[in-house]
Parts: structure tokens; C-alpha cells; sequence
């Protein structure tokens, strides 16, 4: 790579070179423009070495921003990662490892990042203060929707989301350990060591893709080498012990309750899509006994005019910028720091041979190696001082403006570094309720309160010199492996040094008159704290919605102390009584689909086949959902113009020969045990103690309110064995319901119960050559006649060796079977019932037909057993015993209930022969008017009837069984179909019963 | 995201089970000798306390089971697990 591709990439051999490896350069683009980096690079980096300044346009003000930290606090540099279907907005390019290929674009700029119209609202800035939306643009009012809101959203905003389909996949994961320790740097990998070497399960996670933290990024040293080469050599050992898991990529973003944290693995963002199979990320549940959390500490910046302007940049991250990937972030720079700490910025900006133009701190007298060693690197000085303006454009910074006991004085530079100190990264700690506590000592919240559990190491602590977060990560470690049991001989503590770390409060440079930025991302100015102050808004809580600071997607993490703590000046209160905002999971942006994980599209909910499934598919059935089945609608055959017309002659077919239905989706519970019978009797309606063995019984169940829950027929095969059948729809919720009774009302009873719906395989062999077919099933050998198997009986009956059950009962009214075999049986059954249904000239039938049998046989299914619906309305009152307690019985019997008026079932026929009826059609006396008063009921079932040659339906009507043969109005505005109806008996065809006793 | 010692299954995600609220209602009867007000407390009244809770859960996504857990309501912390129809254990057990 040649100087002119990477201007400001550190010279290999240097004496800051970076570890970037330069033996694999890397391609990239940015608004399309091709670049170049090296592994190891971030897009950040990589940009800095291009000598990119620009990244992007703030939200509110349109101004132009850069690159303002190098870790995931980043509130400036958001771009637009990938394209087409994969973009992905508002990404920090921080935090992106370049990889080859890499397409990143700016957003929030139009028509491009360096010449942006809408800047323009710079000018228009006093409309745009601090709760602008609640006083600007209100009038008129019906303007808002329509005309400002889009407005203010097209010209504010941050990236564009991709619309298509996210294609690719994400997965969840658990893990289970003794000791979680989040974060790699000097405390992190203490506590790992010393927790992974007394033998304890140990899981590691460090968001960055490498271990060592801030380790990576100081001229530190260790034993007396440099302190990378420690974090690289304590990670082999991690990675080498058999209890320890490394997790690296991964970032710990919520605690939880029961010491579960939850961690997002980035599998797959560092390459261009994941390879075949690859999640791109990973969703853990991590349960720990225990944690250590040395999540480290965020370097705050401090409130100046100008502060914004590309080139203004946390001194840490200079340091980051210098000694990790090797690049110049500017060739003369300003150092302004509050503290020890960032001084160290100007010795490493004059070792990469920058020139530093002075170093800025208000504090009147700092440690004297401190200046020795700034003017040792011709380094100014100006203690006392505070830089009130830096000046610039969308080219970078060009000046800081410094103010030294009142004079001022311009000082040229491209890069100013900032600090006023850090804050411990409290957000683990607090998940749960914990409060940060104030430290004077450190000017900022420290972790207060703990969750259950969990220790906190290091700078995350308020502990920043190198030594003692060393020794105080291992002995977080120590004491968290002790805590699960597990010891170890004490290690000599690594040699290191603790640097001078004292910090003086400034959170504000309150001579500044230019634009001064508190929250970067969402441009929130120290005019919009004063603004709020003035205006009533002062608790911290009132401010952050009044002025949205630290409502960006970086949740205010270099910005929020800095708002509460000049909004605590202005109120005159203490930092301590102030508080601060607890922040919620999850503590970084977590893709939705991380969460989401597998369950999504077909997979939310799998989709059920019955074993007669292909067999099915094979016979051109049209297929319906059906709970989570899916079931055959109907079998068209070729010539038949509509839905209609096959259904009309599969009707015809099973009433007038034979047809064969696949039900094997309604719901079967085997039941067994002494108390069986006595069970039954407590949850259905009607009594099932008195059920004759080889017998079958319809069974109404309700809820404990008295409304009805299910219906389905019961049979018994031996004194202490039931098998019950629910609705398809119900399957599920009956079974818990069942499970509940016994377990939690009467754990007395000596019953069992078990879900067979998938084990058997269930053909409904319905019409008047039923038997015929079923006897050539058979055979000679099996006796199927009336006397042997009568209506309701029921049978276990092998066929050719397998085990099948033979029941009696009929939903659509004609003589009618259901067979059950195993499921593994259920397409070689069910081919062979079909063969011989074939044969006799009958056909298989769907859900559509078996519908509009039960209809004309006015049988209740789910329209009718809506939950709205007691047991009398159906006309199933009949059923309930009088004599003893079920589920339901009390409540059913509430006076508004038993009420002789409740809509009651009915059938209808239209007045005009011919006619389609709706359902969900109301019924109305004749010439009523149309209003609620008047609503007499509602059409629950319609059906095209080939029995009865016309339309028929189900209806509950007031009064219904005493007015068959009355005529009533159907309203049904919504779909335009009023018309009269004629209330009769629900049962359309052979209401004597004679055909399926025959 | 409760880890829950189920008493059959041992300590499983809170995605496997279901809160069936309030425990320990017993159901009323004989039914014949039951007053409206008792049924509605049944049916209806339910306790809302602010700090420990006795409720039952379904290891649905497990071993099917109904058992009882003492939960506070403030802090989720699990405080006893113990199975259907038993008192609460005096001792802490739980996860």
C-alpha cells in the first residue's frame, strides 16, 4: 500500500506502528469511493487512514460529523453497512471489523455528505430547541400528520432500514457456568485467570473481536513487556484450560433475573454473509452462579462550543487510534483533559511524531512529571485554561480557541483530543434495580447496589490504574470461583504499574458561545439544558423527554452525565441527590432477529402433516389450515369450474355411496386408571361412569364459568380405559385443561392421561357402502353387522396383525366409521381404503364437504362453540346432569344463563329460493328497524346444501325452537346481502336418524 | 428470564413453563351447599401482593407438571418450589 492510498497509516517500524497486519490489505468502499485498509483494521480506522474526516450529518442539525470515539459509545460516526437486502443503518463504525469488500455508505445527507441542503436548518436552529415538537409547527392542527411530521421526519433522521426480507439467520443458544466474567481487559482476564485455573466453569465475553481491552490500546507495560503481549498470552492459557470457554465477538447486554445475562455473538458480521449454514448471529442465555463483571469505563467528553466538528475526538481513542491500528488521527493536535489520565494522549500523539500544539487543563496545578514530560515533547502547557470554540467545517477542525485566565488565543490544529474523565460502565449493575452510587473521588457514578451474584472489577469499578485492576480482577475471580466451590493456590500478581489517574469536575465550558453539543447523536445543545431548566423540566427524567438527550440509539453513553450534571448546576443540587437515568437492556443496539432467533416466517409456528399428508397432495386436494394442521379442503377433479361444484358432488358422492375423510387432526387423550370414569364424570357435562365397554358417547364439556369449552365423542375400551377425542382447534387446550383438573383439583383420583393425537392415524368412512368397504378391509373373518357393531360401539380390531380401533359414529349423518391405526400405518391404511372406495364409486372428501354435512345434519362445531355459548343454547341442555358436580355446573346455572330469551340454535332457509345466505348475518323481527335494540341473534354457519338444493344455515335466535316457521329479516349491510329467512328445525336431512343407524 | 427449579426436572428456562397464577385456591363444594360469593372469590378474586406470591406453574415444554412457587413480586426472586397440594417449605429452598 502506497502513502498516497493510506496518508495517514503509521509507517511499519515506527515507534508506534499499530498491530494492524499489513501483510493483508483489505478493500473497502465508502459513498461508493474505493479504499483500502489492513486486517485488523476497523472500518474507523481504516477511514482515518484514508484520511476520511467526514462520516456523516447530524440528526437534527445536518452538521457535519466524524469520528468521534473508537469503541461502541460512538455517537457520530453511524453509517449504513451493506446493501441491498443486508443494509443495516445507523451502524458504528467503530465497531465494524473491515473485511474485504466491505460497502459502507453515509446517511441523514442529501443530496451528498459534502454538500447537504438541509443544513440549511443550522439557520432554522431556534425551531428546532429543545421540545420543538411540542410548540413549533402546532398550527393548524390537522397540518402535524400530514404535512410536519413527514417534513421533520424526511429532513431529521438517521439511516434507511432495508425493506426486503433479512436473509439471513440467527440462532439461540444457552449456556451454563460457574463464572461469567464479561470484558478482557487487565481486570477481566485477572478474574478469568483466576477463576479458570482454580478449575471452575468459566465463560469469557469480550465484545471486541480481540481480547485485552485497553490493553490493546496503551504504551502499558506488563512484566516489563508490553501489555498486549500479556493479554494475548493470557487468553492462550484461557483458551487452553478445558473449563474455560472463550467467547470473543460477543457482548454481554443485559442482566437478568435468576443471574441469567444475555449475550449477542456476532458469528458472522466480520466477512462479507455468512457461509452456508452460519448463523450471523447468536443469541446466548447465559445462567452463571456467578459474575465479574469488568466491563471497563467510557471516557466522557466535555460540553464546548464546537465541540462536534469532525476531528473532535475522546483522547482514549486517539491513543486507540495510535497504538492499535497504527494511524494518525491528526498531525497537530490540542490535548484538553481534566485529568491525569489524558495526558498521556499528548506523549503518544509526540511519540507517533504528531505535533501536539499544547495540552489544555483547567486545573491550575497538576502532577509535576506530568508537565515535565509534555515539555520534554515541546509539548505547551496551559494549565487553567479551557478551550471555549474550535472552529471548522465539513474539512475538519481548523483551530482551537483557548481562554487562559481570560485571554484568549487561537492555537491551528486538526485534531482535538478530549477528556473530562471516566465513567465506569454501571449498566450490568442496574439492570435489576441496582442504583450507581456518586463518587466525589472520580466525578461520576460508580456501581452502587449489586444484582445477586455479581462483583464488579476494575475500571468498571472506579479502580483505573493498570495494578490494581489487575489485583482486584483476580481477586473478584478468586472469591467468585470460592463461592461455587472451587480454590486455587495464589498466583504471583502480574508487575505493573499504576499510573496517575486524579480528575477535576468540568463538565461544561460555560464561556463558550458557539453551538456547544451535550448529546452528539441527538443534537441536544447546553442551550437545550438551559432552555429546559427555564421551562420547568429539571428532573433528570423530564429533561431526557423534553430534550431526548440520551435517547439516541447509543442510549446517552457519553452524554447523559454531562446533561444531568449541568442541569444540577443549574438547580444548585448535588450530583448524589440528582441520581441518574437507570438504563435497561439491552445495553448495545441488538438486531431484532437476534431475538426472534429460528421463530420466524414458517417456522414461528410448524406447520402439521398427517400421515395421510402426501397421499393427499398426490390427489390434487386444495389444503386449509386447520389449527396447526393442515388438512385436504376439498379434491377437485379436472372439469369442475369452482370449489363449489367439487364440493356439491363430494357431498353427493358420500351420501348417495361412500367417502372417506382424513380426521386424524382432531385431538385424542387416552385415559386410564381406576378413577377414570369418576374423572370423566367431573369435566364432561353428561356422565360417562354409565358408558357400557365397546361403546362410544358424545361429550359436551364447559369451562368453569359455565360457558362451553368443547365438544368431541368419548369411548370405552375397558372398565379403567377411555379414549376421548377433542376439536382439531382445541386438541391442545383441552389436554392442559385436563392435566389441570387432575393435578391441581383433584390429585386424589387415580387417573392418567396422555396426548395420542400423533400416534393414530383416523379415517372417517361415511356413506351408505360405509360397511361394504370396511368388510372388504377386513375381510370374511370380521363380523361388521348391525348387531356386532351398532351404532356408538366402538371395537379393537387387528388388521393383518396391526392393532386398529373400529369406531361407530357419524358426524355427517349417513352410516359412518371412524378407523384408527397407528400413525406409522396411517398412509398404507389410508391408500388401501382408497383403492377400495375407488372401486365402489365413492371418493376422498375434505374439510369443506364434512362442513356442509354437519351443517345439514345441524351438528355444533367451532362457529357455535364460540365461548359465548352455554350448553342450552346449542340445545344440549339436556345432557347436563342434574344429579352431581362437573366443571361448569354452578356458573351454568346464573339466572342470565338459564334465561328462557338467550339466542337458542335454529336453522334458516332463505325466503328466495336460491339465494346464498352469509354468515354473521343478524336476525331481526320482520320490518324491525335496523339497530341494536331490534338484534334478535345472528347466522353463525352458511352452506350450499346439494341435499336440501338450496342454501341453509345455522343461526341462534331468540326464542328459537319455539318459533320454527316464522319469518324473520337476516341484515347483513357489511356485505350487502339483506333478505328474509324462515326460521326452522337446525336438522336439514333425515332428522329420524335413520340412515346412520342403519 | 427466570431460571425455575422445576421439582421433576431440575433448574430450566422460564420459556419452558407457564404462570397459571394464584395458588392454592381450592375448589369449593359440595356444590349444593356453596354460596354466590364463594364461587365469584373462586372464580374471580385474585391476590396482587407486593412481595412474596404463592403461585402455580405448568412445566409445559417439559414434564407437564403442575407445582407451586413462592415468587416475590418485587425482585422475581424465587423463594421455594414445591409440588402441588404441599404447604409452602419454611426453609428457603428454590433456585
Amino acid at each position: 500500500m502506497s502513502d498516497m492510498a493510506q496518508p495517514n497509516r503509521l509507517p511499519a517500524g515506527g515507534a508506534i506502528e499499530g498491530r494492524v497486519d499489513r501483510n493483508r490489505p483489505l478493500a473497502f468502499t465508502f459513498d461508493g469511493k474505493s479504499y483500502s485498509g489492513y486486517a485488523g483494521d476497523t472500518l474507523a480506522s481504516a477511514l482515518i487512514a484514508a484520511g476520511v474526516k467526514l462520516i456523516g450529518r447530524s440528526f437534527k442539525y445536518h452538521r457535519p460529523r466524524g469520528i468521534f470515539s473508537a469503541g461502541p459509545e460512538e455517537p457520530n460516526a453511524l453509517i449504513e453497512l451493506r446493501g441491498g437486502a443486508r443494509r443495516e443503518p445507523n451502524t458504528r463504525a467503530t465497531t465494524i471489523e473491515l473485511y474485504d469488500g466491505l460497502e459502507a455508505a453515509s446517511q441523514n445527507r442529501w443530496p451528498s455528505l459534502a454538500f447537504d441542503i438541509l443544513a440549511i436548518n443550522q439557520i432554522a436552529s431556534p425551531l428546532f430547541v429543545g421540545g420543538f415538537y411540542y410548540k413549533t409547527f402546532m398550527w393548524p392542527a390537522s397540518f402535524w400528520e400530514k404535512v410536519y411530521e413527514p417534513l421533520i421526519r424526511r429532513a431529521a433522521g438517521l439511516g434507511r432500514a432495508s425493506e426486503s426480507p433479512d436473509p439471513d439467520h440467527y440462532e439461540k443458544a444457552y449456556a451454563f457456568c460457574d463464572v461469567l466474567v464479561v470484558g478482557s481487559g487487565p481486570a477481566g482476564l485477572a478474574a478469568a485467570l483466576a477463576a479458570g485455573r482454580s478449575g471452575a466453569r468459566v465463560i469469557l465475553c469480550e465484545d471486541d473481536a480481540q481480547l485485552g481491552g485497553r490493553l490493546l490500546s496503551e504504551r502499558q507495560t506488563i512484566d516489563d513487556a508490553p501489555a498486549h503481549l500479556f493479554a494475548a498470552a493470557a487468553g492462550g492459557e484461557l483458551r487452553s484450560l478445558p473449563n474455560v470457554c472463550v467467547m470473543s465477538r460477543t457482548q454481554v447486554f443485559g442482566a437478568y433475573d435468576s443471574e441469567v445475562y444475555g449475550a449477542l455473538e456476532r458469528v458472522a458480521d466480520h466477512v462479507t454473509a455468512p457461509a452456508a449454514g452460519v448463523p450471523r448471529q447468536r443469541f446466548w442465555h447465559i445462567a452463571a452462579k456467578r459474575c465479574v463483571n469488568a466491563m471497563g469505563a467510557t471516557e466522557r467528553p466535555i460540553v464546548f462550543g464546537g465541540n462536534d466538528r469532525p476531528g473532535v475526538m475522546l483522547a482514549s481513542a486517539v491513543r486507540t487510534y495510535l497504538n492499535r491500528f497504527g494511524v494518525l488521527p491528526g498531525r497537530k493536535a490540542v490535548v484538553f483533559t481534566t485529568n491525569d489520565d489524558g495526558w498521556r494522549t499528548a506523549a503518544d500523539l509526540v511519540a507517533a511524531g504528531a505535533q501536539v500544539e499544547a495540552v489544555v487543563d483547567p486545573r491550575a496545578s497538576v502532577d509535576e512529571n506530568l508537565t515535565k514530560a509534555a515539555a520534554a515533547g515541546g509539548v505547551r502547557v496551559l494549565l487553567g485554561g479551557y478551550i471555549v470554540n474550535v472552529t471548522g467545517g465539513a474539512r475538519g477542525v481548523t483551530s482551537a480557541i483557548v481562554s487562559v485566565a481570560g485571554k484568549r488565543q487561537i492555537l491551528t490544529a486538526d485534531l482535538v483530543a478530549v477528556s473530562g474523565g471516566w465513567n465506569p460502565q454501571v449498566a450490568l449493575t442496574t439492570h435489576r434495580g441496582g442504583k450507581p452510587r456518586w463518587s466525589d473521588a472520580l466525578s461520576t457514578f460508580v456501581p452502587g447496589d449489586l444484582p445477586d451474584g455479581m462483583t464488579v472489577a476494575g475500571a468498571a469499578n472506579g479502580d483505573l490504574g493498570l495494578a490494581e485492576s489487575l489485583r482486584k480482577g483476580s481477586e473478584a475471580g478468586a472469591a467468585a470461583a470460592a463461592a461455587c466451590g472451587f480454590s486455587a493456590a495464589p498466583a504471583p500478581q502480574p508487575r505493573a504499574e499504576d499510573e496517575p489517574t486524579a480528575v477535576a469536575p468540568l463538565w461544561h465550558v460555560a464561556e463558550s458561545r458557539h453551538k456547544a453539543f451535550v448529546d452528539l447523536q441527538n443534537d441536544v445543545t447546553a442551550d437545550d439544558i438551559t432552555l429546559a431548566h427555564a421551562e420547568g423540566f429539571r428532573s433528570i427524567e423530564h429533561l431526557k423527554r423534553y430534550t431526548t438527550l440520551g435517547m439516541a440509539t447509543d442510549q446517552g453513553k457519553t452524554s447523559n452525565l454531562n446533561g444531568h450534571a449541568m442541569m444540577a448546576a443549574l438547580t444548585g443540587q448535588a450530583m448524589s441527590d440528582v441520581g441518574t437515568i437507570l438504563s435497561r437492556p439491552p445495553h448495545q443496539p441488538v438486531a431484532i432477529g437476534a431475538f426472534a432467533g429460528h421463530h420466524r416466517d414458517r417456522h414461528f409456528r410448524p406447520t402439521r402433516h398427517t400421515a395421510g399428508h402426501a397421499w393427499a397432495l398426490e390427489n390434487g386436494a386444495v389444503m386449509v389450515e386447520a389449527g396447526p394442521w393442515l388438512r385436504p379442503q376439498y379434491f377437485p377433479r379436472s372439469g369442475e369450474k369452482d370449489w363449489l361444484t367439487t364440493v356439491v358432488r363430494e357431498v353427493r358422492t358420500v351420501r348417495s355411496v361412500v367417502g372417506v375423510c382424513d380426521v386424524s387432526t382432531l385431538g385424542r387423550i387416552d385415559i386410564q386408571g381406576r378413577d377414570a370414569a369418576a374423572f370423566l364424570d367431573r369435566v364432561y357435562v353428561n356422565t360417562f361412569s354409565t358408558l357400557p365397554v365397546g361403546k362410544a358417547r358424545y361429550g359436551v364439556m364447559l369451562r368453569e364459568d359455565g360457558f362451553v369449552m368443547d365438544d368431541g365423542t368419548t369411548s370405552r375400551f375397558a372398565e379403567d380405559h377411555y379414549v376421548m377425542s377433542t376439536t382439531t382447534a382445541n386438541a391442545a387446550k383441552i389436554m392442559q385443561h385436563l392435566e389441570f383438573c387432575h393435578q391441581a383439583l383433584w390429585p386424589e383420583l387415580d387417573v392418567s392421561m396422555v396426548s395420542v393425537t400423533e400416534q393414530w392415524s383416523q379415517y372417517a368412512v361415511a356413506g351408505p357402502k360405509a360397511r361394504e368397504l370396511l368388510m372388504q378391509l377386513y375381510g370374511p373373518d370380521v363380523d361388521l353387522s348391525n348387531d356386532a357393531l351398532p351404532y356408538m360401539g366402538c371395537r379393537e380390531i387387528p388388521l393383518r396383525g396391526i392393532p386398529t380401533r373400529l369406531f361407530r359414529i357419524s358426524f355427517s349423518g349417513e352410516l359412518a366409521y371412524e378407523l384408527a391405526v397407528p400413525a406409522r400405518y396411517g398412509a398404507a391404511v389410508l391408500e388401501a381404503l382408497m383403492a377400495l372406495c375407488g372401486a365402489l364409486g365413492g371418493c376422498p372428501y375434505g374439510t369443506e364437504a364434512q362442513s356442509v354435512m354437519r351443517i345439514e345434519k345441524g351438528h355444533v362445531a367451532g362457529n357455535e362453540l364460540n365461548g359465548q355459548t352455554v350448553a342450552r343454547d346449542l340445545g344440549l341442555g339436556r345432557m347436563m346432569s342434574t344429579k352431581r358436580d362437573y366443571i361448569g355446573r354452578v356458573m351454568a346455572g346464573r339466572p342470565a344463563l338459564m334465561a328462557p330469551d338467550r339466542p337458542t340454535l335454529v336453522g334458516i332457509r332463505p325466503v328466495e329460493k336460491g339465494r346464498r345466505l352469509t354468515a354473521g348475518a343478524h336476525i331481526l323481527p320482520g320490518g324491525a328497524a335496523a339497530v341494536a335494540a331490534n338484534d334478535q341473534g345472528y347466522v353463525t354457519s352458511v352452506a350450499y346444501s346439494p341435499t336440501c338444493e338450496g342454501w341453509i344455515g345455522l343461526a341462534l335466535v331468540v326464542n328459537g325452537p319455539a318459533r320454527h316457521g316464522e319469518r324473520v329479516h337476516a341484515f347483513d349491510a357489511m356485505r350487502n346481502n339483506d333478505q328474509d329467512v324462515v326460521i326452522c328445525s337446525p336438522v336439514f336431512v333425515d332428522p329420524e336418524g335413520v340412515r346412520l343407524r342403519g | 428470564m427466570l431460571l425455575i427449579l422445576c421439582p421433576y426436572c431440575g433448574p430450566r428456562a422460564e420459556i419452558e413453563f407457564r404462570c397459571g397464577g394464584e395458588s392454592h385456591i381450592e375448589r369449593p363444594g359440595p356444590y349444593s351447599e356453596v354460596d354466590d360469593g364463594a364461587w365469584a372469590d373462586y372464580l374471580f378474586t385474585r391476590k396482587n401482593p407486593k412481595g412474596e406470591h404463592r403461585e402455580r406453574w405448568l412445566h409445559a415444554a417439559g414434564c407437564r407438571q403442575w407445582f407451586n412457587v413462592a415468587r416475590d413480586t418485587v425482585s422475581h426472586t424465587i423463594l421455594a418450589v414445591y409440588p402441588m397440594g404441599k404447604t409452602r417449605p419454611p426453609t428457603e429452598a428454590g433456585t
